[in-house]
């Protein structure tokens, strides 16, 4: 039997057994391997896609359940999102493993509220796990996308510090003549 | 990053013997099975091997659009050294850095051997700095070839041909790199090109050498062995033993084989593979899988009972034939064990198993046909891999081809000398045969609960104070099982990955007497290095214990680490500098409602000083803002140097609040990541990256960050409510 899916605005048609989680359709069926594998139960975040707008494991929702909803994974956005130009702009990847999850967490939040507190960043964010620990960047990345951050234009190498919640000693950076984020000397 | 492989360099023997480079080349060598008399061991390693290489040796290539690409020998798995190594080839060869890429390299132990040893692993934070002289002769060398091919098609003195930005100029005329290639190729290569004056670098040290593969990261794109897709493939997951050496005794495939998409299902040495034609197929069918498993030789301890075991060896009851090696032990040990009462301080640590927990859990993609086998994977141990894999298929290692491609994360873990899964991968794809690629995927269960955990580890120390509150005598003993012992390489002395950070330390320097030993006793655990290897106990350990005994002695933490380091001498020097830096950077007060606690430890050649503002919150510690002090020679990313601070102290901190495996009979506890609790958003510090300035080469970079925090937040915590912290992680599972 086949089922009939809405992804990133197309209709697909999948082979996949109606049970099967909604990942293994995209990755192995469809060859959509932005979405990642991380932990297969709702833990990690990596495997985020959107259902409706909305941020879901994918790995825990089988393709039965969303049957007629509009899903968008990372391929979606193009690569030109204003989150992905933060990202880039902020180097915030590092091992990149788990930035498709953070990226598609973080649009449905900005989606959702334009000026994100740290709370909300909190709340939002908490479910996607990082082990190279690049979540300053990704706080300051989702500042920066939503124009709360007076950050420099993107030309090139100065960007906007990591950090716009908690103080990076501007004094320190001007007087160590640093422009790079954080990094004093 | 990560392996303890720093002292193999030869840099740094701190008191210990060195392993030589020849004895890890002539030992990796060993483990292809063959040992061939007259020939190099990286001639050995490298036979079979198809890679060729260009007119520019094997770390550049030109395009004729004018593009550089750079040949990464080193994995990209988050530590940038990507990105840095293409700005050290750039650097010397004046090119357009906007124009340069990166890409991973062949594998090939003669051509991209790793300089510190001999075969090709990335580890030991080395790759910048293993690299440094290597690549600046090599973009060096690129850029005298085509000044003089312009030289030539001028006719203009070489003397007056400059390059800038990818452009090359002289006597009026000017050309891009792409226009002279043919030319440039001819020039015999020369063996020692002018190296530039650092002062006058452009590139390294700037801002501008920023991360080539964000982009990628952030779309995508970026391909990982998990996204490995080819025709025909097949998807393998294996079910292992539940526990350490344990072997399958029988077992019916038969409800396997009825899952649709199954295609085979297989006895192999670590367990049972089930090959289907999807990841959800291979699951279901190993779920169908009946296993009867021969237990009669595993691990059957719980991991209590084995830090029981380490405090008890530790304490002098352990097995009589139980051997002790000395180190860096100088003056009377009966000194060190005597003395009573006020001066003496006695305490005791103990660190748990850690699992790495890469967000991309093990995997690998192998096809086999006949002798010849091909690897895509995000490998650590490109040589490793391939001797391991000539093994099982019985062919020459250099033959065996590996496409490296981007790891999600590996802290260590996708370097065993055993290739694990690298292996499994291989042993499934040559049962399949015929050229058909296989990808093994293991699920974050199965990753979690396989071993290769850092170990578990004991520390007993006393130290007996001077009339002045300074160290007088230290007596010091190390229980851990080693993570060398399945190495090829034969070892000379106590295995420098257990004792490193202990041993060199300039608190030993400062002290008139110490009697330190080490004890590695065995156990049926796989262990390895794990980021930042010996330091993520004995950084702890050192730096927790200085604090303890300044406020037995009276005294500021700061002041009496000043006072060390200046006791040390030349070895002090540059822990004094971080030191110094990081507390100036700090400031004088702490946010509101936050303890401070100092930590300075030097791991991988570069010092690391922190100041960690602490609180409590519900009874846990909540760490805010961090400000480090790096001193890792020149940097040649700064903003990379910074990153892996970042990244590195999350590392850190997330195990030390959370971080334990736990065994029950042998059989681990955890499996997934709601067991096995990690750092997240809500819980991550703010830190500050300061870079001490230094002429000296590169140092490393990518694990020096990650042991100091977890005794700056002890030290935090000490100061806050007097009370030591004698195990880690500091928030431990109830039950």
């Amino acid at each position: 039997m086949t089922s009939t899916l809405d992804i990133n605005g197309k209709a697909v048609v999948v082979k996949a057994d109606p049970e099967t989680p909604l990942l293994w359709v995209l990755r192995d069926e469809l060859g959509l391997t932005g979405t990642k594998f991380g932990c297969g139960m709702a833990q990690c975040g990596a495997c985020t896609v959107h259902v409706n707008g909305d941020p879901v494991r994918s790995c825990v929702t089988p393709i039965a359940a969303v049957a007629g909803a509009k899903i968008a994974t990372i391929e979606s956005l193009g690569g030109s999102h204003p989150l992905q130009q933060a990202w880039v702009k902020h180097d915030v990847p590092q091992c990149g493993y788990c930035q498709s999850g953070q990226i598609m967490s973080a649009a449905a939040l900005l989606a959702a509220t334009k000026s994100p507190s740290d709370e909300d960043i909190d709340n939002a964010m908490s479910g996607n796990i990082c082990r190279c620990g690049t979540y300053q960047r990704i706080r300051a990345a989702i500042k920066d996308a939503a124009g709360m951050v007076a950050a420099p234009v993107v030309a090139a190498p100065a960007a906007a510090k990591p950090v716009a919640s908690n103080d990076i000693d501007d004094d320190i950076a001007a007087a160590s003549g640093s422009t790079s984020r954080g990094v004093g000397q | 990053m990560n392996g303890p492989f720093e002292k193999l360099s030869g840099q740094k023997p701190r008191g210990q013997d060195g392993v030589s480079r020849r004895d890890v080349v002539v030992g990796a060598a060993l483990v292809g099975g063959a040992l061939v008399v007259g020939c190099s061991p990286a001639d050995l390693m490298s036979a079979g091997s198809k890679v060729d290489i260009g007119a520019f040796g094997p770390f550049i290539q030109f395009e004729p659009d004018g593009a550089v690409t750079v040949l990464s020998k080193h994995i990209e798995f988050g530590q940038g050294s990507s990105t840095g190594l293409a700005a050290v080839v750039a650097e010397e060869l004046d090119a357009d850095w906007n124009r340069v890429k990166v890409v991973h390299a062949p594998a090939n132990a003669k051509l991209y051997g790793n300089t510190n040893m001999g075969i090709q692993l990335t580890g030991g934070s080395s790759a910048i700095s293993n690299s440094w002289e290597q690549l600046r002769k090599a973009g060096a060398g690129a850029r005298a070839m085509f000044v003089q091919a312009a030289a030539t098609r001028w006719n203009v003195p070489a003397g007056q041909i400059t390059v800038k930005d990818g452009v090359i100029s002289g006597g009026g005329k000017t050309a891009g790199f792409g226009e002279l290639i043919a030319d440039a190729a001819k020039v015999t290569p020369p063996e020692n090109p002018t190296l530039k004056d650092p002062a006058t670098f452009t590139l390294i040290g700037t801002d501008r050498v920023r991360r080539k593969d964000s982009q990628a990261k952030s779309d995508g794109t970026a391909r990982y062995t998990q996204d490995v897709q080819l025709p025909n493939m097949l998807v393998a997951m294996v079910a292992h033993a539940p526990r350490f050496g344990a072997t399958v005794k029988s077992f019916n495939g038969d409800d396997a084989k009825k899952v649709a998409g199954v295609v085979d299902v297989y006895q192999i040495p670590t367990g049972v593979a089930v090959v289907a034609d999807s990841t959800y197929a291979a699951r279901m069918g190993r779920e169908a899988l009946k296993i009867e498993w021969d237990e009669g030789k595993v691990e059957t301890r719980s991991s209590a009972t084995i830090a029981q075991q380490w405090r008890d060896i530790a304490a002098g009851k352990g097995p009589a034939d139980l051997k002790w090696e000395a180190f860096d032990s100088k003056g009377d040990a009966a000194v060190a064990s005597g003395g009573k009462g006020a001066e003496v301080f006695e305490t005791t640590y103990e660190f748990p198993y850690l699992a790495h927990a890469t967000m991309e859990p093990m995997d690998c993609v192998a096809i086999v046909d006949g002798s010849e086998v091909k690897l895509i994977h995000g490998s650590q141990a490109q040589t490793l891999d391939q001797m391991n894999a000539a093994k099982i298929v019985k062919t020459l290692p250099g033959s065996v081809e590996v496409e490296t491609v981007f790891a999600g994360g590996s802290f260590g873990r996708r370097a065993t000398f055993t290739s694990d899964y690298v292996a499994e991968c291989v042993t499934i794809a040559h049962k399949v045969g015929g050229g058909r690629p296989v990808k093994l995927v293991w699920t974050r269960e199965d990753d979690m609960r396989a071993g290769y955990y850092r170990p578990l580890v004991h520390h007993a120390l006393r130290v007996r104070l001077d009339k002045d509150g300074y160290p007088a005598s230290w007596r010091h003993r190390i229980v851990t099982q080693s993570i060398m012992k399945d190495s090829p390489m034969p070892s000379k002395g106590p295995d420098g990955s257990a004792i490193e950070g202990t041993a060199g330390s300039p608190y030993f320097k400062a002290t008139p007497i110490v009697d330190a030993q080490l004890a590695l006793p065995e156990g049926g655990v796989p262990v390895l290095w794990w980021r930042s290897v010996g330091a993520t106990h004995t950084a702890f350990v050192m730096e927790h214990t200085i604090d303890q005994l300044a406020l037995k002695a009276g005294k500021d933490p700061v002041d009496y680490r000043r006072a060390l380091y200046a006791k040390a001498g030349e070895q002090g020097a540059r822990h004094l500098a971080a030191l110094n830096l990081a507390v100036e950077k700090a400031g004088p007060t702490p946010a509101a409602g936050f303890t401070r606690g100092v930590a300075v430890h030097e791991s991988f050649g570069s010092v690391v000083a922190q100041v960690a503002e602490v609180k409590l919150v519900d009874g846990q510690p909540r760490v805010g803002r961090v400000v480090t002090a790096i001193d890792c020679g020149v940097a040649v990313a700064r903003d990379q140097v910074a990153a892996q601070v970042e990244g590195g102290t999350c590392y850190g901190l997330s195990a030390a609040l959370y971080g334990e495996i736990t065994l029950t009979d042998g059989r681990v506890e955890q499996s997934n990541f709601d067991t096995y609790r990690v750092l997240r958003m809500n819980e991550a510090p703010v830190v500050e990256t300061h870079i001490v300035p230094s002429g000296n080469p590169p140092s490393g970079v990518g694990e020096p960050g990650t042991p100091v925090i977890a005794p700056a937040v002890a030290n935090a915590l000490l100061a806050l409510n007097k009370t030591p912290t004698g195990r880690l992680p500091f928030v431990r599972a109830a039950g």
